[in-house]
This record gives C-alpha cells, sequence and structure tokens, in this order.
C-alpha cells in the first residue's frame, strides 16, 4: 500500500460522501417541492407548518421513519427482504460517479460513460423484483412482475434515443458530448440541431425515462389506487425509505441526463454569461446552470405528475413495444442519414 | 490500469455502508411488538388466501425473452454509433450497413408483432 494510492483513495472517499450529501440534500428538497407544487397545483396548501414555509417537513419524516418498527412479515424471506432496498439503492447513487455537475466538477469522467448510465440504471430493477417476490404479499407480486415488464419494454427506446446525441457528439464520454454542444450560443445544443431529430430522441428519452423511474403516467407498478403500493407494499422504516430515496434520485438523474445529453450540459445558454471565467468561478457558475436546467426539468415533472391521469396496463406495454421501439429505430437512421448526407455541421 | 476503476469502487462501498447502515439503526432504534395480526401479509384487511408463490402468466417470460434479444442487438448500436463521427470516409458503408441489420431486425419484429407477442390483453 502506496501513499498515493491511499492519497487518491481518501479523495474519492471524500468526494463519495459529497455525492451522498447531495443526492440526500436533493431529494429532501425534491419531496418538498414536490408536496408545495402539486398543494398550489391542487388548490391547497401544501406542508407549510415545519420551519419557514415547511422547509424541515422531509427531514422530520426521515427521522420518523429511522424510529419505526422495522416489520418483516410472516412467511417472508428474511435476507431478501432485507438486501433488496440495498440493491436498489445501490445503482441510482453509483450513477453520479459519471454526473457532469460542472466543468471539472465530475468524478470520474469515463470514456463509456452514456453506456455506464444506462447499463448500471437497468440492475434496480432486479431489487424491485427481489423485494416484490420476498415479501410474500399478493400485491407485491403483482407489482414487481409489472415492473419488471415495463422496466425491460421502456428500457430498449431509452438506449436507442441515448444513441442519437452520441452520433452527433461521436463519443460516449459525459464530458466529450458536452464539449460538443460548446459555443456560446443556445443553438449549440443538440436540441435545436440536427433537423429536430434529436428534439424527437429527447422526447422518446422524456417519456421512456419517465416509465423507468415509475412516474405519472407511468407508474403503473405502484398505482396506488389498484396496486396499494406495488412491491413496497410491506416495506417499512428505512427500507421503505431507501425505496423512496432511489425513485426521486432516479428523477433527478433523468433531468440531469437530458440536460447534458441535449441542453448543453453545464453551459449557459447566452456567450457573455460567464464563458470568459477560469478556475472556481467558472466551475461555480457552470455547477449553476447545470442546476438551473436540470432544476427546470424536476418541476415538470412534478407538473406532469400534478396534471395527468395513469395510463392501462395494455396501454403501457402496447405503447412501448409498438410505438416507441419503431420510433427510436427511425431516429437513429435519420440521426445517421443526416450526417452521412453532410447537413449538419460538426 | 485498474486503479482507474477505484472510485465505483469507494462509491459502491459507501453506498452499501450508508444503506446498509441505515437498516441496522432504524432495527436498533425502532419498537419491536411483533403480533401475528401485524406480521401477517396485506391483503386489504382481509385474513390472506393461499399462498404466493404461484406461477405466473407466461408472457412475463415472453416480454423477459424479447427484451434481452433486442437489448443484445441494440449494444451493438453503440461501436457504430461511436465512430460514426470520425470515421469520415466510411459512412455511406457504416449507413448502409446499418440500414441492412435493422432490417434483419425489422423482420423478426414484424413477424412476432404479427405473431401477436406484443399484444397485452
Amino acid at each position: 500500500m502506496n501513499k498515493e494510492l491511499l492519497l487518491t483513495a481518501g479523495i474519492h472517499l471524500l468526494v463519495a460522501i459529497v455525492i451522498l450529501g447531495f443526492i440526500l440534500f436533493v431529494v429532501m428538497y425534491m419531496i418538498w417541492g414536490l408536496r408545495r407544487i402539486m398543494g398550489f397545483m391542487q388548490v391547497r396548501i401544501g406542508p407549510n407548518r415545519l420551519g419557514w414555509q415547511g422547509l424541515l417537513q422531509t427531514p422530520a419524516d426521515a427521522l420518523k421513519l429511522l424510529q419505526k418498527e422495522d416489520v418483516i412479515p410472516k412467511g417472508a424471506d428474511r435476507w431478501l427482504f432485507t438486501i433488496a432496498p440495498i440493491i436498489v439503492f445501490v445503482p441510482a447513487y453509483m450513477v453520479y460517479v459519471v454526473m457532469p455537475f460542472g466543468d471539472g466538477l465530475i468524478a470520474k469522467d469515463l470514456n463509456i460513460g452514456i453506456l455506464y448510465v444506462s447499463a448500471i440504471t437497468s440492475i434496480a430493477v432486479i431489487g424491485i423484483v427481489i423485494a416484490g417476490w420476498a415479501s410474500n404479499n399478493k400485491w407485491s407480486l403483482l407489482g414487481a412482475f409489472r415492473a419488471a415488464a415495463q422496466l425491460v419494454a421502456y428500457e430498449v427506446p431509452m438506449i436507442l434515443a441515448l444513441c442519437v446525441p452520441v452520433i452527433f457528439a461521436g463519443s460516449l464520454r459525459m464530458g466529450g458530448i458536452i464539449e460538443a454542444q460548446e459555443g456560446g450560443w443556445f443553438t449549440n445544443w443538440f436540441i435545436f440541431r440536427g433537423y429536430g431529430i434529436p428534439a424527437l430522441a429527447f422526447l422518446i428519452y422524456m417519456a421512456a425515462g419517465l416509465a423507468e423511474v415509475n412516474h405519472i403516467p407511468f407508474d403503473i407498478m405502484e398505482a396506488e389506487s389498484e396496486l396499494v403500493a406495488g412491491f413496497n407494499v410491506e416495506y417499512s422504516g428505512m427500507k421503505f425509505a431507501l425505496f423512496f430515496l432511489e425513485e426521486f434520485a432516479a428523477a433527478f438523474t433523468i433531468c440531469a441526463i437530458a440536460v447534458t445529453l441535449f441542453f448543453g450540459g453545464w453551459h449557459a445558454p447566452f456567450p457573455f454569461l460567464g464563458e470568459n471565467l477560469t478556475g472556481i468561478a467558472k466551475m461555480a457558475v457552470s455547477l449553476f446552470w447545470f442546476l438551473a436546467k436540470t432544476a427546470v426539468f424536476v418541476f415538470v415533472l412534478m407538473w406532469i405528475r400534478a396534471t395527468w391521469p395513469r395510463v392501462r396496463v395494455d396501454q403501457l406495454m402496447n405503447f412501448g413495444w409498438k410505438v416507441m421501439i419503431p420510433m427510436g429505430l427511425f431516429i437513429l437512421l435519420a440521426a445517421g442519414t443526416v450526417v452521412t448526407l453532410g447537413w449538419v455541421k460538426l | 490500469m485498474l486503479v482507474q476503476y477505484l472510485p465505483f469502487l469507494i462509491l459502491f462501498i459507501v453506498a452499501v455502508a450508508f444503506s446498509g447502515g441505515a437498516i441496522l439503526l432504524s432495527r436498533l432504534l425502532g419498537p419491536k411488538r411483533p403480533n401475528p395480526v401485524k406480521l401477517a401479509p396485506y391483503e386489504s384487511g382481509m385474513v390472506p388466501i393461499g399462498g404466493t408463490r404461484r406461477p405466473f402468466h407466461i408472457r412475463y417470460y415472453l416480454v423477459a425473452m424479447l427484451f434481452i434479444l433486442f437489448d443484445i442487438e441494440i449494444i451493438f448500436l453503440y461501436p457504430w454509433a461511436v465512430i460514426y463521427l470520425t470515421a469520415r470516409a466510411a459512412r455511406l458503408f457504416l449507413l448502409l450497413e446499418m440500414i441492412v441489420f435493422l432490417g434483419v431486425l425489422m423482420i423478426g419484429y414484424i413477424y412476432i408483432w404479427r405473431k401477436g407477442a406484443l399484444d397485452w390483453e
């Protein structure tokens, strides 16, 4: 064990803890924001008592969940029942290794970044199926089967849509894709280039992403009104909190990846807004733009949640297999054609 | 060169430690007052009827199989998408190659559609 390796490990440990803190903070205030915003959209107030404007509500809820009795139902597979929340949480957190928070603010700019993201986010489904099966509950089992069917159906169009920015940028690296959208004005973002093909890819990505994080209108695996809560009905206390944490962290991930791939990542929309900075100031400004753009998408997600009804299971599956996959294949070929014909300046 | 994957190992350890620690802590802090009714699986307030681990519908197997086929084929698209930009001279060849590849995929896709494998009654 040499000294240099130990130092590197120490730095990475610090980064890992910062990322963990960031996720916990973001998720707490996403939950608070969701409850407040949905409250206002439905002409009610939402949590506003605990702390200023209810800001302490979610920390208090987390503390309450920590003190809840940890019930393991009779007949459940105790071991699998306990590790399922861990299997679900770990990939949702590990995606953040390649998350480009800002210029130079990326834990590890892996050269297979996009592939890594799509690979590791699909691990969560294993945990969900284990949770549903181990609970020894019919609702959980139904929810888990639905979850598996839905997640695998929407995985395919999602990966297809992710290929489009990769073609335009010629790189799987997060940093490389963001550099390809450099150049001052927001018209250099992929969403505004390539004759609307990336824009279509973005729509497919967002729809598939909503399905992947079981968000309304695709939250068929939780479906409060028909399955009670789906795969996590038997979970209580901190195990339930981990499922909740994963869901919101994954929703943030979907928005952040969308910003990275289609909306210029950490670049400012106008050239005169902090493009000539260096050092720490540049980092801070790029972090600000990344988080600001992501916050817009998170808000849109909450807006969708307050507005749309839930689709039926058969509609969901038919839409995934019969509409999204042909569309994904079509935009991929369209992107290839446009690049081959030299219609896009790259 | 495994050292460059050190961040992944460390994040994995931190993630497992955090989630495992949270579960352990909640086990230590929470009360333990089990009774037969509380431990029974939730079935809308009724006494559970029959076992849970029963065979399930074959369409789930079908979806899983189709997914594996599609996923493997789609993994082949990634190398293609990455080299597309740099391989300036070979782009036309690359495009035709991909049209052939996706054409074969499409034949299979239309076949399973016509056979009704994609229908969810």
